[in-house]
């Protein structure tokens, strides 16, 4: 026999899940830097690049990464996009621009926020510089930029940058192998 | 079929909580270890395969995360099962088969500290019928258990006495988590946490990662002293809903255990050791009748998953505990088994041997 | 830069949310239904058994399935689970069991709550019968759980 009854098209299924997190032994430090307003990479001792943020890991060479490097607030743009969709619990209103930013000193970019321009005028190669928020809203994020504006210096040929980041990155190789420093670099 | 072997494995502790160390800072050394008892290096490495849930720690395309450990720039041929590392093992297995590569990294993680793994398991459940009543992975363990007490075949003191050899057993394995001399009365004093099952009918929520690395023949001859070969392997799915399935016996761990003596002519009968991966105490003596195992058999001589349970991976462990028996020369035909689901839904038979 | 400090791994709790919704199709769909109404139907499989729930397919021979055929709300324990303390994904207060029951005129038992008074009052073969939950909005917890046949329905 059939049911004579409608079918019951939706049902509401959430999942609510509860975790208790530690924060990774390699990402740990960053954390504490962040906190303090200082941007900590990792040096590959492998590759001799600085990864930003740091993961503890070395994406090229599988090793470990622990070596700090204190890197600057400013970089330039290699990528970036506008979005013009709003994302579902999101406190940001489209549209706003997105940037793949490689700091100054690093060999990885990061991912944030461009404002204080035009979205028009967003170009990769643009020179940029982090704007913090208020020092007592800081916490382990690197939501404590509120985002990066464009500095109004030149642009920067990014195949160029690419190129000395490369040749940067040697180098540090080559000094590693002659003193190992395990100082905190300051790119 | 191509003659496959294992030739290294490495696993981290079993431990009860690691706090310091996140999923990739536990398998970076871990790769580490197997790939210096290959003798390999990553560059020979053809495929990798991984095995892990993304509930099960709460993070997000963790698995994606955990290729960083691979030293996966530039890209390496890799794919992920959202089940246990075992079938990692069996897709690579398959791509040996089909002639593409010659070599494989398996490996798989867990961090059920970091949330609640019984409750996560409930995910896995039909989502109209079952999982609206979040029956947690213990729960539906202890209704397999009971429907098993009810056919007269085992008593709780059975279970008991898995337990007690268990962590006897494990007295030998570094990685254990519990291990040591228990008796059947001291266990049976225990209260229950879902009748008839104890805490300690239950594996232990565990943190860790495995790594596994197979080869063809030519490789694994080469590289590796005493590889342990794949003689056969098969796995077998049965029915997702609980009261479709006889779960006090599991046939589809018998049918994949017929596939296997078709491929490898080496029955249960005829093995040194088998190391089972049965989470829960009742679910050994399951195992044991759909595979036909008899006393002359010792099984789990790792301790089992009770003694150590890295979800995601506790069934490739089952192969990497029975290639260390064959390469160290405690045995050399070992049968395996693996699980995943709701008690014992899908079921993977393996024979290895040594020679 | 304080070393120790710098060390000291952090911790934070966090919820994860999946906030799903569902299309159970025609076949559950009509099943659903059938509970809000506090009515309950098996579906006739291939061999001739009835199967609860309704399953779209036959289990044996994947064969299509449409035969509705209403089943008691009445029926036995086969198999169950008493459990002390509930964990709070649960969503029951006290001690309860988890069982698979199987409704008069079904053949496959499925699985749902039993409430009684203690452990030791159940058997297999016991009777039980539905407590319907007054909110129903068509869904498996339509049925708040089964209880003794010989129970007061609401002791619970």
């Amino acid at each position: 026999m059939d049911i004579d009854l409608d079918p019951i098209e939706s049902i509401a299924v959430p999942i609510y899940h509860h975790y208790h997190a530690t924060s990774a032994k390699a990402i740990t430090p960053f954390l504490h830097a962040i906190k303090r307003g200082e941007l900590m990479g990792h040096l590959s001792s492998a590759t001799g690049k600085v990864l930003f943020p740091p993961l503890g890991a070395c994406p090229e060479s599988g090793e470990a990464t622990h070596e700090p490097v204190i890197l600057k607030d400013s970089g330039t743009v290699i990528g970036f996009t506008t979005v013009h969709l709003p994302i579902p619990g999101s406190k940001l209103v489209p549209p706003f621009t997105v940037a793949n930013i490689l700091l100054d000193g690093a060999d990885q970019t990061c991912s944030h926020l461009i404002s204080e321009c035009e979205l028009g005028d967003v170009v990769i190669g643009m020179r940029v510089q982090a704007v913090w928020r208020p020092k007592d809203q800081w916490d382990y994020s690197l939501e404590n930029i509120e985002y990066f504006k464009p500095t109004g210096e030149a642009l920067v040929d990014v195949d160029e940058l690419k190129q000395h980041c490369l040749e940067r990155a040697k180098l540090r190789v080559k000094n590693r192998v002659k003193g190992n420093s395990t100082e905190v670099h300051h790119a | 079929m191509r003659e496959v072997g294992i030739i290294a494995y490495a696993q981290s502790p079993q431990i009860r909580q690691e706090r310091a160390l996140n999923e990739v800072e536990m398998l970076m050394p871990m790769l580490k270890v197997a790939l210096v008892e290959s003798g390999l290096t990553m560059d020979d490495i053809d495929f990798v395969c991984s095995g892990s849930c993304d509930y099960i720690a709460g993070g997000a395309f963790s698995f994606v995360g955990a290729v960083d450990a691979l030293g996966a720039t530039p890209c390496k041929m890799e794919s992920h099962v959202e089940m246990d590392a075992a079938w990692a093992l069996y897709e690579s297995w398959l791509k040996i088969q089909s002639g593409e590569i010659k070599t494989a990294l398996i490996y798989g993680f867990g961090k059920s500290s970091v949330g609640s793994l019984p409750d996560i398991m409930s995910q896995q459940l039909d989502p109209y019928y079952m999982a609206p009543l979040w029956p947690d992975s213990i729960s539906l363990a202890a209704l397999q258990a009971n429907t098993l007490l009810q056919t007269g075949r085992y008593n709780e003191e059975d279970f008991a006495a898995v337990v007690v050899d268990s962590r006897r057993k494990a007295k030998a394995n570094d990685n254990a988590q519990l291990f040591g001399d228990v008796s059947i009365e001291q266990l049976l004093a225990e209260p229950y946490i879902a009748s008839p099952l104890r805490r300690h009918d239950c594996c232990p929520i565990t943190d860790g990662v495995s790594v596994m690395i197979i080869a063809e023949k030519s490789v694994a001859t080469k590289q590796c002293e005493r590889p342990a070969f794949i003689r056969g392997i098969d796995h077998r799915m049965e029915v997702h809903q609980l009261g479709l399935r006889q779960l006090a016996e599991s046939t589809s761990t018998t049918l994949a255990l017929e596939k296997v003596k078709e491929q490898s002519g080496i029955g249960s009968g005829g093995v040194d050791i088998a190391e089972i991966y049965a989470p829960f105490s009742p679910q050994t003596l399951i195992l044991k009748d759909a595979l036909g195992l008899t006393d002359t058999v010792n099984i789990n001589p790792s301790g089992g998953a009770l003694a150590g349970h890295i979800m995601m991976t506790a069934g490739l462990d089952r192969m990497g505990m029975a290639y260390r028996a064959i390469s160290e020369g405690q045995a050399n035909r070992a049968l395996c088994h693996a699980t995943s689901g709701p008690c014992l839904q899908h079921n993977m038979v393996s024979v290895l041997e040594g020679i | 830069m304080n070393s120790s400090s710098s060390n000291q791994i952090l911790e934070a709790d966090f919820e994860l949310g999946f906030t799903y919704t569902r299309s159970p199709g025609i076949i559950i769909g009509k099943f659903l239904a059938a509970l809000k109404q506090k009515k309950l139907y098996g579906i006739r499989g291939s061999d001739g058994s009835v199967l609860f729930p309704p399953t779209e397919y036959d289990p044996r021979t994947a064969a299509s399935l449409n035969d509705f055929v209403p089943v008691s709300a009445e029926g036995e324990i086969v198999s169950w689970t008493w459990i002390e303390t509930p964990r709070e994904h649960h969503q029951v207060k006290g001690p309860f069991a988890f069982a698979l029951i199987k409704l008069d005129g079904a053949d496959t038992p499925f699985l749902h709550r039993l409430f009684c008074d203690d452990a030791s009052s159940i058997s297999a073969g016991m009777k039980v019968k539905v407590d319907w939950n007054d909110d129903r909005c068509g869904a498996i917890t339509d049925i708040r759980g089964f209880v003794p046949l010989t129970a007061t329905v609401g002791n619970f």
